[in-house]
């Protein structure tokens, strides 16, 4: 009995060249099925863990009128840990939650520049590191205006320093 | 006294539920003690016979064995938490309030569950030492070398996912500095933080993910590697003290 089994003779031969054992086609079958539901359930899962509606404070906020903010001046936003910079050029939206351990920094006019009260971080009003430990500039975040004129900053688009608001 | 009390377990040796449970006899031979171990399901992994030098204190302190109990004590202590506690922010931080200052011994059971969490991650990594520096890792304890550090890594998740539970301010900035580390990772870093938090900020959704990781995934898989590690222990001859090193000392 077990011999007949093992017999070669039980290979298929398919397209008469290499001889697969029905039992060899059937594991790979068996076993790249499941290799593709395995993906798919990764894939699903990861899914089904990421949040399609997030009751979260929104990221997005306007900041009002242009014309509030003088040229050459940084405006911190306490409500939103933003300061609004505005220089010769335009508008930028910087963040003041400090790049080091996240405390919130302070906007020095008689020094012209943001410093934070932890652990002693320095930065240029357009968020360039003077000064550690923060190991990174302050992000700027995406501003624009509405159409109705207003400034709007949405705090998960982080653009590059060099990005300006014209108005 | 003593005759009555044993004529009393004798009758209850006797009786039909005693010998369908116990069915080997008194264990008073070589063969009815090691069948004593061998029939039961939370004795089996443990060895018929241990050698008298693998007892002693200063051979492993008990580490291992301390660990283990940290861990009973906490699944103990932290299901009886888990009574009063609601994983939904605001009110868990009022609920650990409550628990410390109305209900009645909460106290006590927070702070064993808290103080037994400190000293679990301290002696894990006491035996991960001791063994390192007793080159408990070499064959052929190489494979429980490996599930001991897969230990040590859920031992440092359960005490991470437990440090948000209370929702204090050490709580939700502990959670965000090292949520943060998760975001530096290159590409998948940011997508990766947002699914562990199921947010950008640390909110309810990081709450309860935190939750459900703290007392069903990790303990499961802690239970499930614990078990592995003590039975491996046996399976590679007994704890690592007895054996001779390469200079034939022992």
């Amino acid at each position: 009995m077990s011999e007949t089994n093992q017999n070669p003779a039980a290979e298929l031969s398919l397209g008469g060249k290499t001889g697969v054992s029905r039992r060899d086609f059937l594991n790979e079958i068996t076993l790249g099925a499941l290799g593709v539901a395995g993906l798919g359930s990764v894939a699903l899962t990861y899914q089904y863990f990421s949040p399609n509606v997030l009751f979260e404070p929104s990221t997005t906020f306007r900041a009002g009128n242009p014309d509030l903010y003088p040229v050459n001046s940084v405006t911190f936003l306490q409500d939103q840990q933003v300061y609004i910079v505005r220089t010769a050029t335009g508008f930028s939206a910087v963040s003041a939650v400090c790049t080091h351990l996240g405390c919130i920094t302070q906007w020095k006019p008689e020094a012209n520049m943001i410093a934070c009260p932890c652990h002693g971080s320095k930065f240029q009003p357009n968020g360039k590191k003077i000064e550690g430990p923060a190991p990174r500039p302050l992000p700027h975040y995406a501003i624009n205006l509405t159409a109705d004129g207003e400034l709007q900053v949405d705090k998960l688009q982080i653009i590059k320093a060099d990005q300006v608001l014209k108005v | 006294m003593a005759t009555s009390f044993q004529t009393a377990l004798e009758s209850l040796r006797a009786t039909r539920v005693w010998r369908s449970i116990f069915r080997r006899g008194p264990a008073i031979t070589n063969r009815t003690r090691s069948l004593a171990i061998f029939g039961n399901l939370f004795l089996h992994w443990l060895p018929v016979k241990v050698r008298e030098k693998s007892l002693r204190v200063r051979g492993a302190y008990y580490l291992g064995s301390l660990s283990l109990v940290l861990f009973i004590i906490l699944v103990v202590t932290g299901v009886l938490l888990m009574f009063y506690y609601h994983p939904a922010a605001p009110k868990a931080y009022h609920d650990m309030k409550d628990l410390r200052f109305v209900v009645s011994n909460g106290v006590f059971l927070r702070n064993m569950h808290r103080v037994g969490a400190h000293l679990m991650v301290l002696l894990v990594f006491w035996h991960m030492f001791h063994v390192f520096y007793r080159g408990g890792y070499k064959p052929p304890h190489e494979f429980n070398w490996v599930v001991g550090v897969i230990l040590l890594l859920l031992t440092l998740f359960l005490s991470y996912t437990g440090y948000l539970l209370p929702w204090d301010q050490l709580a939700f900035w502990a959670v965000t500095v090292g949520t943060n580390i998760i975001s530096a990772m290159p590409v998948i870093g940011s997508k990766v933080r947002f699914v562990a938090l199921g947010g950008h900020i640390v909110g309810e959704n990081a709450l309860l993910r935190f939750y459900v990781l703290h007392v069903v995934i990790l303990p499961l898989l802690a239970f499930l590697f614990i078990g592995v590690h003590f039975w491996r222990v046996q399976k590679d001859g007994g704890l690592t003290v007895g054996s001779k090193d390469n200079d034939g000392k022992s």
